[in-house]
């Protein structure tokens, strides 16, 4: 079992959970995941680690609470225990020193960006971040970005904070203030990954990214998160989670994460009307 | 009895659900032995002075013997002369494929010339390993001292499961990692509910933890620990690690919603119990027609499965003829009973995709066999032209899997073959490095639970001589290990 050491709101239906798990902890290396599950007939949800304390052998985890094990974890309270938590998995990131690196995140995908941006400035790299969401309460973590970069940009769709606009238009203001990237990671909702990649492609900047696809066990048993890289299939939990975004099919990978959303919707509902739960918002993509 | 009215006793059949009934739930389909049905069955033993069927078991039960027991009556001595061979005797039962070992090398089989007709081991076996278990009565082993050696076994298979149950009873500290949340490997992902209980299962494996075997769940070795870590801080390391790697068809439209690998759809309704979605959290692709490609045994769970998640039809659909499916005869015989229909000679070569990106159809085509291939069996060959396509609302992708990569990959020392299973010596199960030991699927490729079990048992052997002398070099010499002792 591995106990919830902490939890904390980061912002509406944003959860912070700092789970003991001293192995993972102390093994763990910027880009890679965890499997979770929460209960005895939970699901296995894959979660990219946030960040690690290998003092307290602690790792962090940053959920939103959009389906049904999610919302469970929101109720979940210091000193509770989940019966698995599993990792790391995946391929770190690759962390070298290129130069001027762009570090773009967007909502939730904020929290697996924070130790690639903290990783590339140690290894030597000038960084940029820019954060983006739909509103000022869904921007998280600034204070570590800021810390982790030498340059943070937030954008807001309504305006609420910082540029009004999407991060591509960030990318676009920089680059055309003659800004040059040697290399760009970006994180997010698939949809913002694709439109990331599109726009970097046409400035001819190498993007990784970070996929989210369904998966059961995470070790490469199943082959439910098979995505489509340039003319290859890979498996995202063993050859991933990160790609090279300029060849990632992203709209199979978003037609696959739908593939149970009417199975998702129907046990959140069934959740939600049986614990009379409310939700603050209902998001796009995965609805785990 | 003499011998010659033994040979004409008839096999005692075992009931089984019936076929319409147990389309709608997950119960076992074969229903067991009764205590007199056992003993009738074991009369038609003649107790060969040679035992051709202990040749033919993987593990060398002593088969005459128990069956002997049981046909006295005795059955708590069957129970513990069987576990002297096989701690996992409920699972073997009902796993193995008898009629091409044991009961493939008995003389009444022989006799009446149909080695359907051989003493039924296997439900025995199976008989025998119930009426334990009901008993509830737990038998310590005689203890042994404590070697001071540390092993740990990667994987709780059938193979790592054989190696731990054996190290622990030579002495030896066993700590068995295992990546899943569960101990049992293919035998709890992969084999359904209705061909063995999952409580089955987790009985043998109590039985184990009963024995002193420590588990550790969630542990990937080579991602939760790293390799070397593990293999400088045990005495000996054994990995078991499976053929976890799916294969798919590399045909157009793989991708498409509604087509899984059978390892996916079997580890989602049996380990994460998607039969019980919502009470159960994991979902599972649905669909009124089903086809499941492939032909072996994992095809068969897969479209039985189906069924039983209500499908309407459920195609299997494959390549060669049905004499040439590896499937078991009792598979295949269950399938049909159950209304699984046997779509054989042909072979999907494009998936095609409604407008959200499911999964409508499969482009097909018609095969005829041809000459015999490297395996022996008739080559199928393609009929031009002949090409359909077959609707569907789900797909299964049942055409094998290949050794799970994760601990070789992460092992660079460790010597594999081509297609990516570990170099062992057969005999030993020793690889390219010192203290490391492998076997089951991870060296064999998909194969059988009772020959990866066999392999533990060999590679327990071994393993504990290593312990025991620190003798590396010329272990399999040294181990002197005749063919009648260990098959």
């Amino acid at each position: 079992m591995y106990q919830l050491l902490h939890k904390e709101k980061l912002g509406p239906d944003i959860f912070l959970y700092r789970f003991r798990a001293s192995d993972i902890a102390r093994y763990r290396k910027p880009g890679q995941f965890v499997i979770v599950r929460i209960h005895e007939n939970g699901e296995r949800i894959p979660i990219t680690i946030a960040d690690v304390d290998i003092e307290e052998g602690s790792i962090t985890l940053i959920i939103q609470a959009v389906g049904k094990t999610t919302l469970q974890m929101a109720q979940m309270k210091k000193g509770d225990s989940i019966p698995t938590l599993t990792g790391p998995l995946g391929e770190p990131t690759h962390i070298e020193k290129v130069g001027r690196v762009l570090c773009v995140g967007g909502g939730i995908g904020i929290a697996p960006l924070y130790p690639a941006a903290r990783a590339m400035k140690d290894a030597g790299n000038h960084v940029t971040s820019i954060l983006g969401a739909r509103s000022s309460n869904l921007i998280i973590l600034a204070d570590l970005m800021r810390e982790a970069s030498d340059d943070l940009i937030i954008t807001t769709d309504d305006g609420t904070e910082g540029q009004k606009g999407l991060v591509t238009d960030a990318i676009r203001n920089l680059v055309d203030n003659g800004e040059e990237f040697d290399q760009c990671i970006a994180m997010g909702p698939p949809i913002m990954m694709k439109f990331v990649c599109i726009l970097t492609e046409k400035l001819g900047i190498p993007t990784i990214v970070s996929l989210n696809p369904i998966m059961v066990d995470g070790t490469g048993m199943c082959g439910c998160c098979r995505v489509t890289v340039g003319d290859e299939v890979k498996f995202a939990c063993i050859d991933g989670p990160e790609f090279d975004g300029h060849k990632v099919d992203f709209d199979e990978l978003m037609a696959r994460l739908a593939t149970y959303r009417s199975e998702e919707k129907n046990a959140l509902e069934g959740y939600s009307s049986h614990a009379g739960c409310r939700l603050d918002s209902m998001s796009e993509g995965g609805s785990r | 009895m003499n011998a010659k009215e033994r040979m004409k006793i008839p096999p005692v059949d075992m009931p089984e659900q019936d076929p319409k009934e147990r389309v709608s739930n997950l119960d076992e389909v074969p229903l067991g032995y009764t205590p007199e049905m056992a003993m009738m069955e074991a009369k038609r033993c003649i107790q060969c002075k040679t035992a051709f069927c202990i040749e033919g078991c993987p593990v060398g039960i002593d088969i005459p013997g128990f069956i002997k027991l049981i046909e006295d009556g005795d059955f708590k001595g069957a129970a513990r002369k069987m576990k002297e061979r096989n701690l996992l005797p409920a699972m073997c039962g009902r796993v193995c494929p008898q009629e091409e070992q044991c009961q493939l090398f008995c003389t009444i089989g022989k006799v009446r010339k149909n080695p359907c007709e051989s003493v039924m081991i296997g439900k025995l076996e199976r008989f025998i390993a119930d009426w334990d278990r009901e008993q509830g009565e737990f038998e310590q082993p005689p203890s042994v001292k404590s070697s001071g050696r540390r092993v740990a076994v990667i994987g709780a298979g059938p193979a790592g499961l054989t190696v731990a149950g054996d190290l622990v009873k030579f002495g030896h500290e066993v700590i068995v990692f295992e990546a899943l949340h569960k101990a049992g490997g293919v035998l709890v992902y992969g084999i359904p509910e209705f061909r063995l209980p999952k409580k089955i299962v987790q009985s043998e494996v109590d039985y184990l933890e009963k024995i002193g075997v420590e588990f550790r769940y969630d542990h990937v070795i080579g991602k939760t620990i790293p390799v070397r870590k593990i293999v400088d801080d045990f005495d000996a390391v054994f990995i078991g690690t499976g053929a976890g790697l799916p294969r798919f068809m590399r045909v157009d439209g793989e991708n498409l919603l509604g087509v899984l690998s059978a390892n996916e759809y079997l580890t989602r309704a049996n380990l994460m119990k998607a039969y019980d979605f919502p009470e159960a959290d994991t979902p599972i692709v649905k669909g009124k027609k089903v086809i499941t490609v492939g032909g072996g045994n994992v095809a068969m769970d897969c479209a039985r499965t189906a069924l039983r998640m209500g499908a309407e039809r459920s195609l299997i659909v494959y390549r060669r003829a049905e004499e040439q499916m590896p499937a078991r005869l009792e598979e295949i015989h269950h399938a049909k009973e159950e209304g699984v229909e046997f779509h054989l000679l042909q072979n999907p070569v494009r998936l095609v995709g409604d407008d959200r990106g499911w999964i409508k159809g499969a482009e097909v085509i018609k095969m005829e066999l041809g000459e015999p291939d490297s395996s022996g069996r008739r080559r199928p060959v393609p009929i031009e032209g002949s090409e359909f396509i077959e609707n569907t609302d789900a797909l299964i992708v049942a055409i094998g899997n290949s050794p799970n990569p994760l601990v070789p990959n992460s092992f660079p020392d460790l010597e594999v073959t081509r297609w990516g299973g570990i170099v062992v010596n057969e005999i030993t199960g020793q690889t390219s490095v010192p203290g490391v030991f492998a076997g089951g699927d991870i060296v064999l490729g998909a194969a059988t639970v009772i020959l990866a079990m066999g392999h533990g048992r060999r590679a327990a052997r071994a393993m504990n001589l290593y312990l025991s002398s620190g003798r590396w070099v010329d272990l399999d010499s040294a181990l002197d290990l005749s063919r009648a002792e260990v098959h």
